[in-house]
């Protein structure tokens, strides 16, 4: 065997090539069948927009991606301002407590999303036993599993995520800015209004973003902390694919796809063109 | 000095208040609560018990667990051998062709997890193509089940975290310095050889990160064997769903998911140790091969 031969081996295109094909048949297909006038993917009957008028007119879909918007809305607001919070408190902390500080930040992203979602029931369902009566007698509270409760969750998985992007963004941040400013008479505030948060903007807004998506996608966190009747997309969906696999969520998941894709492909241009620059 | 002190105190305080009351405390009551009996009516009764915990030796569990380290362990091994070849092609590709394939694996990754389970329900489908096709092709019956099984619990598993396994390794890999392996091959090393001695090393870091994002959520999957597993094919996850929706058994869930809290955590805490040792190792290693620039480095 000469050597020259397997200089540049095929081998690591032809996998890509099969991830590929893996990651796309199944899109593909939804993709196809969406447009099919037929129920089953099997046989092809003929072209029909039927599943996308039938998309519009179920209004349980648009009720449930309101829900998802406000919840991701208010999920985002919070957890970039408590994440951003933390990131800055970490980045300056001489203390010893830091360590446990950035483990508390740190972990819940390591931590499987069913055991974040049972563990934040559990302590529903314990302070509604331990003080639900007490509260609703003395203040006229009712504590119960809604809207709410989903929303403290995702802000409480969504701000590591943010912490950890602003806190990225404010490793690479170069103190002598800050040195500069204070040299020539700034004060704390003004600093950090005129030189940190437009440096560390970007990151902030990569870590929204960050945030509002993980939001949007969650489905786990939110099945565990929600009410009875609350429905989110992700909750909609999963209800409906109990049932085998209606048409309808093939024209929900193409519109889906479209959007990512919109998106991938705007955020991708905009890195590159900030690097080239 | 002192009032920069304070300010920082105050700015860190409401994110630490919110993660002790809404991740710390209820960790730590998902642990009380294993030790908890239930009650009549699906609530938590008092005082305090073993059973729940003696209840997890019952005979259905250990399989249950074995499954569930199994199909983990199988789903990483997969897709990070395959993450592995396609990072070096993407890092060695021509700029324009490799914005693309890049981004045609991160659309799949940011696309909703639902509809991506979703989509494997359709391609499974038993009136589906795919199953059609194999069929006609003499490789599957008409009564063969494609779906709610542990291979197809295993087939969307991969699908779901190849782009995670992908995006670390790449990302160690694109700064990989690639006339290593043609000084290798010129030193008489076989491509296979200078691929296992040289670049596999090289790309360590990005490798054990692969491993543990994808080992982890892999280890507390719940949505896809629900999903597309059958009975035979439970895991972990959905014993705990069970435990909560169906069974109302609360602190029964508490003990499962301590044990899975368990089963993250201290491979997690050897792995760190593991690259805490090696990064020393490795750093003392370039303090020895090249002092002057150590030392200019070091303020």
């Amino acid at each position: 065997m000469s050597r020259r031969c397997n200089r540049n081996s095929r081998f690591p295109f032809y996998v890509l090539m099969f991830a590929m094909v893996f990651l796309y048949t199944p899109l593909v297909m939804v993709a196809v069948a969406s447009f099919n006038a037929s129920k089953y993917g099997g046989a092809w009957k003929e072209f029909s927009l039927k599943w996308y008028v039938q998309l519009f007119h179920t209004g349980a879909i648009w009720e449930a991606l309101v829900n998802t918007l406000v919840i991701a809305l208010l999920a985002t607001v919070f957890s970039t301002v408590l994440g951003t919070l933390s990131a800055l408190a970490l980045h300056r902390s001489r203390s010893r407590l830091k360590g446990i500080y950035y483990a508390l930040v740190h972990t819940p992203l390591v931590v499987p999303d069913i055991l974040l979602g049972i563990s934040m029931l559990l302590l529903f369902v314990t302070v509604m036993d331990v003080c639900g009566g007490w509260l609703e007698s003395l203040f006229g509270l009712r504590l119960e599993l809604g809207m709410t409760t989903v929303v403290i969750a995702h802000v409480t998985f969504c701000l590591s995520y943010v912490a950890m992007v602003v806190l990225g963004r404010l490793k690479e941040f170069d103190n002598s800015l800050l040195e500069a400013a204070q040299d020539l008479g700034a004060s704390g505030l003004y600093t950090f209004f005129h030189v940190t948060l437009p440096v560390i903007m970007p990151g902030i807004v990569a870590g929204a973003l960050f945030a509002f998506t993980l939001s949007i996608d969650d489905f786990v966190i939110t099945f565990f902390v929600k009410g009875a009747g609350d429905t989110t997309l992700p909750i909609y969906i999963q209800s409906a694919m109990r049932r085998g696999t209606p048409p309808v969520l093939n024209a929900l998941s193409v519109i889906f796809l479209l959007l990512t894709f919109g998106l991938v492909f705007v955020t991708q241009n905009l890195l590159s063109k900030g690097k080239s620059e | 000095m002192k009032r920069a002190k304070l300010a920082n105190f105050l700015i860190g305080t409401p994110t630490f208040v919110w993660l002790v009351v809404f991740y710390a405390l209820p960790v730590l009551i998902m642990f009380l609560l294993a030790f908890k009996p239930v009650d009549a009516n699906g609530g938590i009764g008092d005082g305090w018990t073993l059973r729940t915990v003696m209840e997890l030796r019952n005979p259905s569990y250990p399989s249950i667990i074995w499954r569930t380290a199994w199909q983990g362990a199988l789903s990483t091994a997969l897709c990070i051998m395959m993450a592995v070849p396609i990072s070096y092609q993407l890092a060695r590709m021509a700029p324009r062709w490799r914005n693309l394939s890049l981004m045609l694996i991160i659309v799949p990754f940011w696309t909703n997890f639902l509809i991506r389970i979703y989509a494997w329900k359709v391609f499974l489908h038993p009136h589906g193509a795919f199953k059609t096709a194999l069929v006609w092709l003499g490789l599957a019956e008409p009564s063969t089940q494609l779906l709610y099984n542990e291979w197809a619990v295993l087939a969307v598993m991969v699908y779901t975290y190849l782009p995670y396994a992908v995006l670390p390794i790449y990302a160690v890999a694109e700064k990989f310095d690639f006339s290593l392996l043609d000084a290798a091959k010129d030193l008489g090393a076989s491509s296979f050889y200078a691929f296992r001695r040289v670049f596999l090393p090289g790309i360590a870091n990005g490798i054990w990160t692969a491993l543990m994002v994808v080992l982890i959520p892999a280890l507390g999957a719940y949505l896809i064997p629900s999903l597309v597993g059958g009975p035979t094919s439970e895991l972990l996850g959905d014993k705990i769903a069970q435990r909560v929706f169906v069974d109302r058994n609360l602190p029964h869930a508490s003990a499962l998911s301590a044990l899975l809290m368990l089963a993250v955590f201290l491979p997690l805490l050897a792995g760190l140790v593991l690259r805490r040792l090696r990064e020393a190792r490795q750093s003392t290693e370039a303090e020895r091969q090249a002092p002057a620039a150590a030392k200019e480095v070091r303020p």
